[in-house]
């Protein structure tokens, strides 16, 4: 038994690494360099309580005294402190290490449940059309009149109204991906049905559907691979336009609390200080969310590309 | 086509409702119009007579619905800051939303295209992988930091872009256009960017992948076995049947460009609805907040239904299913 | 000779000061927000009324120290201890060419009591006003007040004929359903006019020609644009797009001032900023003690005061843009703030208080913060939250921005724990912080922002003799004992007075007043 599957392992290890896939990753340069540049920055914001000097989050182990220490490299800079501290006396590397978890949380869930939500209410309307499709269309068009921000900031007012006040700050993480996720999926079902609308009446499409195949199988085997490239653009894009969302929910006030803070809360804080010369309160943590949307992007391309049977 | 609008129409209708009813749910979470329209040594009972007479304390169903009542007479009541006709301050703001809207989108499409168009016939090429790095780093940093980086640049340390407002104005029968003036044009230069940079990278990705795709099918192989010249097949062929999701990104992005100009008209305190929207979350004051929805709504549907006509034109086999199930 | 050099001299001199009025002296500044409206009784607050304070006048003004001054009043009596008399000054034109009497006085003292007004506080109902002739007026108290004209600056004279051909008799009301004309015109008797207006878009003043003060400015057009974003003001006053902006961030300063060509002018501002307990209520709406109220217990109040290190905050948080602040008022309201001293920074003490008070292991509570309402505000709150963690107290900090805060915090709901406010008293005069902030709840009457109900019989009881002694000595005798209690007491822990940082343009010189109110009448440009 385990021998069995010792050997399918294998098969599987050997199939992967022989693929087109693994080929044309290897190929292009640029998105080797984005992954590692990726895995770098998501294996550190996974590790960052282990790895990270200090825990930001502990507000008796901050001293207000250290705030804007520059980095160790610059005059007046700290040896305790790599990349410098914040206004209010945080080490910066540890902020940007537990802040770049917090993101990348938020990001991703949110980007997942959108693209489910959105892909599946998509799907369901263009193939199904006339009332259903109707029906999911307005919702969509509702939704859509009111920018993704004011979503957010409706399902986070109509959170802490509901929730009791010892649960908020708990929760506040799971409030904002479930905002920012319930904001971003229009794009996708508008994408998705699109595609579908167009797809649905091909030959193949038609001709699966005579010979009896299930509408749930046609549109899983047959429509959703078709509709793949531009859902990858949007996801690829979506998953900065959530992280980003996050940092503005945060600008506006309303994202994670002050004391426990995101990359687009630090990047927020940060800002205020642009002017003044304490520029390594936005720029270090600026720079990460840019390197890493930039190298998700960039991974999104190549696999958008590598993914299209066509384009082989 | 005709039944199909109207039908259309009176789901814009529905839509609309809907619109006002999620948004006054919201208004009661946003905070308490009576603190921000009273100094802080009015007393609490001056407070709740206030909030009495404003309706604040009437149920819900009741305030929803003198607002709808209202609102189909297109009244939607006086600012509680201002003490002035809401569509009337609304009215007086759009044109400098609307200048700085059409233009990003402008910028977004002029330069999205071709950079969409060029990347996709030139796939490896290296000025291809160039523009796809370069539109990445754009929509990599929040709108309002790019905003304040331009700032600093082009405003504070290069002195050429003023760092604020429309600059001159001219006003054409209510129409306050920042168009026509040298000052006017340059003001919109900097939040014209920000507001479209975003976009601008959407459609470029969007184009390029349409345009890799439409080029491997066989109908443009078959275009080019005929001997049709490469810039046929390319634009004639392959460009236009990118057009239907273009179109529909395009038109959808309208709208939300219009309602992300929020973010940047904070930024340049631009005097537009976005910048007054903001301003009326910060003071409570709810008619203004519901008209903005309203107007936003509207925007949307409208957009929706033009982008939906515009199928039929592009795409027949669309135009053969509706027609036939004629709805 | 010496005639004709003289009137030669004085031909010059006239021509110099033609040629210098002909030539344009615009001043562009913008501030964070917009006057609400134009309506003086409109909105009882800072901007609305400095700005308006430019166009209005009142009977009295406040120079650039805040001394008194006779205005729209050449001078007043007291006949007796309830009975004041004003003469009024003759000669004085409104914009519109009308000219200022007793008449204009009696009825503006009837509208800003109207309802609608905001600035009922100006003058309590029960005082008569009376016309003794066409330039003077009586006041009638029902008891003495010896500072019944100290809000008065702000009180503005509004013409009555003027209002009542615009049927703006009454103040601008949401409710009327309708535009107030005095909402969106005005006409004052002071130095400059309103000769263009677009809601939070840009205000336009030209001076007034036939004021009857000598003008000390050289201002020929003033514009007023409000800009919001923090960064964007700062970065119209580096470029030169205004010539005065204010506030500017404490952190910006030092680039402001290093900027060819701008600089910042700072002072102390009267509000104060402090933190209050909730001392009314048995349990804590929001922490993990139940069944009691820790702030009931007057060490942990105590512990809380020694771990809150004023000086880093002052450093750190508001970069020496701050006074730390002993009592509830600020030093330059109240002559014998000096007699007091903040409680030491003291963290070990306040551990071994806590510990005293049974809560050896700390507790955890909720604050509430505002964060765009005061300078740095939600910083403080966070630099607080770690001062309190070094003594064991674990906070639950919320800070929101002002609409939703003050919901929260204000009464009737009153719904917070322990949170961060700021005071300004309207009459520049204790009696007002002791009636509103420290004297305890009563429905309809005192103690209306005293959030946490910090109550105490004795300064109550201080409160109503300060009302009506006349006598300074005494008076202030009396409010430092209520102020004494309260110190003793920990009932509040005063944090400082904010700084006032105004940026300006070189070519501009100005006064900058303590409440932070901007007079273009005393701006000269070059």
């Amino acid at each position: 038994m385990s021998v069995l599957t010792a050997d399918r392992l294998n098969e599987a290890r050997r199939r992967f690494f022989d693929s087109d896939l693994w080929f044309s990753f290897t190929r292009s340069r640029i998105t080797v360099l984005a992954a590692i540049v990726a895995a770098i920055v998501i294996l550190s914001a996974v590790f960052a309580p282990w790895i990270a000097p200090y825990d930001p989050f502990d507000l008796s182990s901050i001293d207000l005294m250290d705030s804007q220490t520059p980095p160790v490299w610059l005059e007046n800079g700290d040896s305790r402190f790599l990349l410098g501290t914040d206004d209010q006396g945080r080490d910066m590397l540890s902020a940007i290490l537990h802040g770049s978890r917090i993101s990348i949380w938020v990001g991703i869930a949110s980007v997942i449940f959108s693209l489910v939500l959105g892909v599946g209410l998509g799907l369901l309307s263009g193939y199904a059309g006339g009332k259903v499709d109707a029906f999911i269309m307005r919702i969509a068009e509702i939704q859509l009149s009111f920018p993704a921000i004011l979503i957010a900031l409706l399902i986070d007012g109509v959170m802490r109204g509901i929730l009791p006040p010892d649960m908020r700050e708990q929760l506040a993480v799971l409030v904002l991906i479930l905002a920012i996720g319930i904001s971003g999926w229009v794009q996708y079902a508008r994408t998705v049905r699109g595609s579908t609308m167009v797809e649905k009446n091909k030959e193949y499409v038609q001709a699966a559907r005579l010979i009896g195949i299930h509408p749930m199988m046609i549109m899983l085997r047959h429509i959703l691979p078709n509709a793949m490239g531009p859902i990858l653009v949007i996801a690829t894009i979506h998953l900065a336009v959530a992280i980003i969302t996050e940092a503005t929910l945060s600008f506006l006030g309303v994202g994670v609390p002050p004391t426990e803070p995101s990359l687009g809360t630090l990047i927020r804080i940060g800002n205020d200080f642009l002017f003044s010369g304490e520029w390594w309160i936005t720029i270090f943590p600026g720079a990460t969310l840019a390197i890493l949307v930039l190298s998700v992007n960039l991974l999104g391309d190549w696999l958008r590309d590598a993914m299209n049977p066509k384009l082989r | 086509m005709l039944a199909f609008t109207i039908n259309r129409l009176a789901q814009s209708l529905l839509v609309m409702f809907f619109v006002a009813l999620v948004a006054f749910a919201m208004f009661r979470y946003v905070g308490d119009p009576v603190h921000q329209m009273v100094g802080i040594e009015t007393t609490l009972e001056e407070r709740e007579a206030l909030r009495v007479e404003l309706g604040l304390n009437d149920p819900f169903y009741m305030q929803f619905g003198r607002f709808v009542g209202n609102a189909i007479q297109l009244d939607f009541g006086i600012s509680y800051q201002h003490k002035k006709p809401v569509t009337e301050m609304i009215v007086a703001r759009m044109p400098a939303t609307l200048e700085l809207s059409i233009l990003s989108a402008l910028f977004a499409l002029l330069v999205g295209v071709p950079m969409g168009v060029y990347t996709g016939l030139n796939r490896d090429g290296f000025l291809s992988k160039c523009f796809m790095t370069i539109s990445l780093i754009g929509i990599s940093l929040p709108t309002f930091l790019i905003g304040i980086l331009l700032i600093f640049l082009f405003a504070v340390i290069l002195g050429v872009l003023p760092s604020f407002g429309r600059g001159t104005v001219i006003d054409l029968g209510g129409w306050r256009t920042g168009l026509l003036t040298i000052g006017g044009l340059k003001a919109l230069i900097m939040p014209a960017i920000t507001l479209g940079l975003f976009q601008m990278t959407l459609i470029m990705r969007l184009v390029r992948a349409e345009m890799l795709e439409v080029l491997r099918t066989d109908y443009i192989k078959f275009a080019r076995a005929r001997g049709l010249s490469n810039s046929a097949v390319n634009f004639g062929h392959a460009l236009k049947n990118t057009l239907v999701p273009v179109i529909t990104i395009t038109g959808l992005q309208l709208g939300s460009i219009i309602a992300f100009a929020i973010i940047t008209e904070t930024v340049f305190q631009w005097p537009g609805m976005g910048l007054l929207f903001l301003q009326s979350i910060q003071t409570v004051d709810i008619p203004i907040m519901a008209a903005y929805l309203i107007m936003i709504a509207m925007f949307f549907v409208v957009i929706n239904l033009i982008v939906d006509m515009l199928y039929y034109v592009v795409d027949p086999r669309l135009r053969i299913e509706r027609g036939i199930r004629g709805t | 000779m010496r005639k004709t050099l003289t009137g030669v001299a004085l031909a010059a001199a006239a021509t110099i000061a033609l040629a210098q009025s002909a030539d344009a002296k615009t001043l562009r500044w913008a501030f964070q927000g917009d006057a609400q409206g134009l309506d003086p009784y409109g909105l009882n607050e800072t901007f609305t009324l400095g700005m308006l304070g430019n166009v209005y006048e009142g009977l009295i003004r406040r120079g650039p120290n805040l001394d008194i001054q006779p205005a729209l009043a050449e001078r007043w009596e007291i006949l007796e201890p309830t009975r004041w008399r004003f003469h009024l000054r003759k000669g004085v034109k409104f914009h519109n060419g009308n000219t200022f009497d007793a008449d204009d006085v009696v009825f503006s003292a009837t509208r800003v009591r109207a309802d609608g007004s905001d600035l009922k506080t100006r003058i309590r109902p029960e005082v008569k006003v009376v016309k003794v002739d066409s330039h003077t007026v009586d006041f009638i108290t029902p008891g003495p007040n010896p500072i019944l004209h100290s809000e008065w600056a702000t009180w503005f004279i509004m013409d009555k004929e003027w209002t009542e051909k615009n049927k703006a008799v009454k103040p601008a009301s949401v409710t009327a359903g309708t535009e107030n004309y005095a909402n969106f015109h005005s006409n004052g008797t002071g130095p400059f006019m309103i000769v263009e207006r677009e809601t939070d878009v840009k205000t336009v003043f030209k001076p007034f020609k036939g004021w009857w003060d000598k003008p000390q400015h050289n201002v020929t057009e003033a514009i007023m644009t409000p800009i919001g974003s923090d960064a964007t003001r700062v970065a119209a006053l580096l470029s030169g797009q205004v010539d005065m902006a204010y506030p500017v961030p404490v952190q910006d300063i030092k680039r402001v001032n290093a900027n060819a060509g701008t600089s910042v002018l700072k002072g102390p501002e009267l509000r104060t900023i402090y933190l209050g307990f909730d001392q009314g209520r048995d349990e804590l709406l929001e922490s993990n003690v139940k069944g009691k109220n820790p702030f009931r217990d007057k060490r942990v109040r105590a512990a809380f005061y020694h771990a809150v290190d004023i000086e880093a905050i002052k450093k750190k948080v508001m970069r020496n843009l701050s006074t730390p602040s002993a009592i509830m008022i600020s030093p330059k309201l109240f002559s014998k703030s000096g007699d007091f001293k903040r409680h030491a920074y003291d963290p070990k003490k306040a551990k071994s208080l806590l510990s005293d008070a049974g809560y050896a292991n700390g507790f955890e509570v909720g604050m509430d913060c505002p964060n765009n309402r005061y300078v740095n505000d939600e910083q403080i709150c966070i630099a607080v939250s770690g001062m309190l963690a070094k003594i064991g107290v674990k906070v639950k900090l919320l800070a929101q921005p002002k609409a939703l805060y003050f919901k929260k915090v204000l009464g009737p709901a009153y719904n917070t724990s322990f949170y961060l406010l700021g005071w300004t008293p309207g009459s520049f005069d204790s009696w007002n912080v002791l009636n509103n902030l420290i004297n305890c709840q009563e429905k309809g009457g005192r103690g209306k922002f005293n959030l946490g109900n910090y109550c105490n019989k004795t300064v109550d009881g201080l409160t109503d003799s300060v009302l009506v002694e006349t006598d300074a000595a005494k008076r202030d005798g009396m409010i430092a004992d209520a102020f004494k209690s309260l110190h003793d007491e920990f009932g509040y822990i005063p944090l400082h007075q904010q700084g006032l940082a105004w940026g300006k343009s070189d070519k501009v010189t100005l006064a900058q007043r303590a409440d932070n109110q901007f007079m273009m009448f005393y701006v000269n440009i070059k």
